[in-house]
Formats: structure tokens, sequence, C-alpha cells
């Protein structure tokens, strides 16, 4: 019995591309593009347990120590015993405007950081004199708000950057955000102006 | 006018459909802490996510608060733990990247701007002792 051949009617496909539409903007919807930001900070390498405790000896006038007590208020000092400078209940934005000021030292002030040459001496730019032994040192207290710690931070921050940037426009002509990253220009800037933001442990109030 | 051939079009689609599926990553851990993270200026772009280890820190949800009160706790992967399981997560963090991507591993601070700094202080020692140096504090851009 020979059958018939029969036709198989062709299935309407035309809804597809509704139906994967509807797949792929739920997908869209899904994804998650939104990219995490923050501030970057890198922190030093954990103390080594066989090395005798050495207290680094830091000249006072290289140390930039900023405090946080409970109360959230900030204070700084700087400078030696005999020319120190110290200044209570300053807002973040005052820690900027003196970062910048001892950072850079411009007026070789004696309470502020002294200049070495540069050693290994810089692309681009010798044995320039920077200010490398300078710290910036954050104290807070145990119950400090992160919130102002994070503020500090960021002003302490941008302080590093306009000065950088300054330099970069001063010296090579560009801002520093223009400059590529790790190029002979960049090395150089960051040499001259090296960021040393303390991320050190809380040390005990009211001691020392 | 000829009418224009759309048979191909479900293909198309279908192709940008298992792109976007590829692409999206399921693993969102299902957050137990609360947080509101500061804002700043100086703000930078986390780059390669795969690189990007996350701890959470922050008051915990309302459903856990009967249990463990409103101060701050670390949430790492999907349960709350204490600073000690820091070192062990992070050696298992590390593990599970690829060799030439151990030493730009990275550790995101997802923390609440209430957070007392003592808390902050002892996860920051712990990334220390775990050798990973690389943190960022998380944090949104602000004008």
């Amino acid at each position: 019995m020979a059958r018939s051949k029969r036709k198989v009617p062709g299935l309407n496909a035309s809804s597809t591309a509704d139906i994967s539409f509807i797949l792929l903007i739920f997908f869209l919807v899904v994804t998650s593009m939104d990219t995490d930001t923050g501030l970057a900070r890198r922190l030093p390498n954990p103390p080594d347990p066989n090395q005798e405790e050495e207290d680094v000896k830091v000249k006072g006038r290289n140390v930039l120590v900023v405090q946080v007590n409970m109360n959230n208020e900030i204070s700084y000092y700087y400078g030696d015993q005999a020319s120190r400078v110290f200044q209570a209940n300053v807002q973040p934005s005052d820690l900027y405007t003196i970062a910048k000021e001892f950072i850079a030292n411009p007026n070789n002030k004696a309470n502020m950081p002294e200049f070495h040459p540069a050693d290994p001496p810089l692309p681009l730019l010798g044995a320039y004199p920077v200010t490398k032994n300078h710290i910036i040192s954050i104290q807070t207290d145990r119950t400090t708000k992160y919130d102002v710690y994070f503020q500090i931070q960021n002003e302490l921050v941008r302080a590093y950057n306009d000065v950088r940037d300054e330099f970069a426009l001063a010296r090579f002509g560009k801002h520093y955000s223009d400059i590529v990253s790790e190029s002979d220009e960049d090395l150089a800037v960051r040499g001259v102006y090296p960021m040393k933001i303390s991320e050190a442990e809380p040390k005990q109030y009211g001691g020392n | 006018m000829p009418e224009l051939n759309t048979s191909s079009l479900p293909d198309l689609i279908f192709s940008i459909l298992f792109f976007f599926m590829i692409v999206t990553s399921m693993r969102e851990v299902t957050l137990k802490v609360e947080f509101d993270v500061p804002s700043g200026t100086e703000i930078q772009k986390l780059e390669k996510k795969s690189l990007v280890s996350y701890i959470y820190i922050g008051p915990p949800t309302r459903e856990y608060r009967a249990k463990l009160g409103t101060e701050s706790r670390i949430q790492l992967n999907e349960d709350f733990a204490e600073v000690d399981a820091i070192h062990e997560y992070i050696i298992q963090e590390r593990e599970s990247m690829q060799e030439r991507d151990k030493p730009f591993m990275k550790v995101s601070l997802k923390m609440d701007q209430n957070t007392q700094m003592g808390i902050v202080t002892d996860v920051k020692m712990a990334l220390r002792e775990a050798w990973a140096l690389n943190i960022v504090y998380s944090a949104t851009k602000r004008q």
C-alpha cells in the first residue's frame, strides 16, 4: 500500500523572535553592569616575627600626624618638639590644605619635610631633591566612625593628586591624569611625590 | 516592494541572548548586612572583577537583628564571620584564582559609614597577615 507523500506543514516560527527578545531583555536587566568603585590603597607588608622590633627613628619634621578621637574630632601636628605646630578641631578639607603644603614644602620650612636628592636618580629628572622621608600617619580611636577616617583618606589622596598634577603641569606641560601610567613621566612625578600615608596599626592614645 | 526576509532574525537574537547569558554572573551573594558606603572625590573604578574579593561590614539586616543586635558585623561569602576567619577566606579566594592573577588580587571593603574603626583596623591587620595588601575602600563618587 503505497502511502501518498504528504507535505509536512511548515511550523510557524514568526514568534520565535519575540520569545527570544523577551529572554534577551530579561538577561539585559539581570546582568549587573555596575562596576565597583572605591579608593584604592596598599597596606604595608606584615611585620616579620623573626625580626626584632626596631623603632624606626623618624625625624619629627618629617611626620604629619592626623589624630581622630572617639568624638570624631580631627587634630593634626607636625614638626620637631621645638617648632611643633598643633591644630585641633579641624575639618577634613583643612587637612587637604596642610597636607599639600607638607608634602611639597614649597617654602622649605624647617618644621616640614627635608629634601634629599633622589636616589636612585629619577627618570627624566635625575637627582631631583625630594621629600622622600615624609610620612603622613593617621591615628584613630577604636570608636572613631569609619566615614570620618574615609574622608581623611580621601582628602589626603586629593592633596597628593593635586600636588602631582601641578608638578606634571609645570614640568611636562600636561595633567597628571593624561600621563600614561608606568611611563617615564609617571615614574618621575611619583618619584618626586611618593604617596606615604601610613596605614599602620593604631596607637594607644594618651601614651607616648 | 519585495518583502524583507526575517527568517534569520531569531537566530540573530539568539546569539545576542547567548552572549548575555554567558556574560551574566549569577554569583551574587545574598547580603546579610546593610551598608551605606561613604562617598569621596578621588574615586577610581575597579576593573577586572575576577581579581576582586569582597568583605562586607555593616549592621545585620532586619531579620538577624533580634539575634545579633545592630552592631556592625563582618560577612564573608554567604555568612557572618569573625575577624579570625578572614585569613582562611583570603587563602580560599586566592586558591580559586588563576596563577598569573594571584599577585594582583584585590580586596574590596564594602563597609558602612557608621562602622567603628576598631573593626576596620582588625580587618586590615588580618588582611596584612594574609598578604592581601591591595585593598579598596568601596565608595561612591561625589562631585
